[in-house]
């Protein structure tokens, strides 16, 4: 239920928004989120993007995998 | 795609479970809270990467899970009234009340339709001013500010005929409650789609009065895995605190204008939850310059006493005390075809999704 899904904003109409997640396009609410803009990715979940995605954050997320893998194992 | 598959990789996934293995050093028991990471652990096999040693148990984190049989019995009363179409998120259509459920009164020829959001509801009441439009309303913080927004968008538009049946639910005053009961649990495995919303720092409670960790988790296998480390860290450590994984998408604050949506519109209440019975301040309800679209208010329905089905174990389930295997209606006379109990709808709920990922080992 609180499945929430990483898709690309598309296009910016008010307060909705196109955005292509998995190779389908649909429409979402973008009133929760601040300086909402094209390119930018968002969770959508039930009909909202609730929050964006940070690309830093998710950088730094892999960069600590990739620190582990290299750990002595 | 981008965010999954880099979440996904087979290697990370392997070398994540050898760390955790070379780190487990006792027994852990974790508690995934949320019904989305119950469903993606089983969906990637995880626990047959983990040691033996560590053991995830399911919490109540399923909103059609927890969402009480009066509340069904409820909506099936408003939907026998031919000018009231009732719109509801999907698997809600399936849960047995009391005595019927909303697909068994569809195919009788009540107007259910299946909607994706507040907002599409909002859409069907415009298109129907003659009909009264009862959007059910469940879920937790990451689903309250999309009914927020459909609210104040109503009240705006002046559109009279839509209303919300409302069982939202907020998660800490649950988690609390598991917690002064009798449990095992070493630390949580914490929604990270509610966190989105509320900001990670909700959890704080946690560790600060009860010393046991919380790490704010992402969906996807590499996430979860990660997540499992940070716990199992912590608990050897002795250190319990707040952590989040989920870093991409959760803040300790989290998401402040959703967050203000929320409390425009919403006040805090008391709560029925399946299993866990009434939970102070567990839920929300409309506050009052907007309950002009509360059902509760305007239409207010009398149910018969709602009833369980004698032998369901839903609840002791949603408390992490019971496995679906302990269960004397599960695969005999409750599957998902022809469910008994919630846990055995929702595609979140720890039935269905022992269902079909454990039975098809």
């Amino acid at each position: 239920m609180c499945l929430a899904v990483p898709a690309k904003i598309l296009k910016i109409e008010g307060v909705e928004a196109e955005v292509s997640a998995g190779g389908a396009q649909f429409r979402a609410g973008i009133q929760m989120i601040e300086n909402a803009g094209i390119g930018d990715y968002v969770l959508i979940h039930a009909g909202f993007a609730i929050q964006k995605i940070s690309a830093a954050e998710a950088e730094e997320t892999l960069n600590l995998l990739q620190e582990l893998s290299s750990l002595n194992m | 795609m981008k965010y999954i598959d880099e979440f996904r990789k087979k290697d990370s996934v392997m070398k994540l479970a050898e760390v955790i293995r070379q780190n487990a050093g006792r027994d852990y028991t974790f508690m995934e809270v949320c019904g989305g990471h119950t469903a993606a652990i089983h969906r990637f096999g995880l626990p047959s990467l983990l040691p033996e040693t560590i053991k995830l148990i399911s919490g109540p984190g399923c909103p059609v899970c927890v969402t009480g049989t009066d509340f069904i019995d409820k909506a099936v009363e408003y939907s026998g009234d031919k000018h009231v179409i009732i719109a509801t998120f999907g698997d809600m259509i399936r849960v047995p009340g009391t005595a019927s459920s909303l697909e068994k009164e569809k195919t009788k020829g009540a107007d259910v339709r299946i909607v994706l959001s507040a907002f599409e509801a909002l859409e069907i009441a415009k298109a129907n001013p003659r009909m009264t439009v009862i959007f059910l309303a469940i879920g937790f913080e990451t689903t309250v500010p999309g009914t927020a927004i459909a609210i104040l968008q109503a009240e705006k538009d002046r559109t009279g005929n839509f209303f919300i049946l409302c069982a939202h639910k907020v998660m800490p005053p649950a988690m609390e409650l598991l917690l002064k009961g009798e449990t095992n649990i070493n630390g949580f495995i914490c929604p990270g789609h509610v966190a989105a919303i509320t900001g990670s720092r909700i959890f704080d409670f946690i560790p600060d009065r009860f010393k046991l960790g919380c790490v704010v988790s992402g969906f996807e296998p590499v996430d979860l895995l990660l997540s499992i480390l940070m716990l199992v860290r912590q608990v050897n450590s002795k250190s319990p605190e707040v952590e989040i994984q989920y870093s991409r998408v959760v803040s300790r604050e989290g998401n402040q204008i959703a967050r203000k949506y929320m409390d425009e519109v919403f006040d805090p209440c008391d709560a029925l939850w399946r299993g866990l019975g009434k939970i102070s301040a567990g839920g929300l309800r409309l506050k009052k310059k907007y309950q002009n679209h509360d059902t509760d208010v305007i239409m207010p329905v009398t149910t018969e006493l709602a009833r369980e089905m004698p032998g369901c174990i839903c609840g002791d389930i949603l408390k992490g005390l019971k496995t679906p295997q302990q269960c004397p209606l599960y695969l005999v006379k409750c599957v998902p075809e022809n469910p008994v109990g919630a846990c055995m709808v929702s595609a979140e709920g720890s039935c269905n999704t022992w269902y079909r990922y454990k039975n098809a080992v």
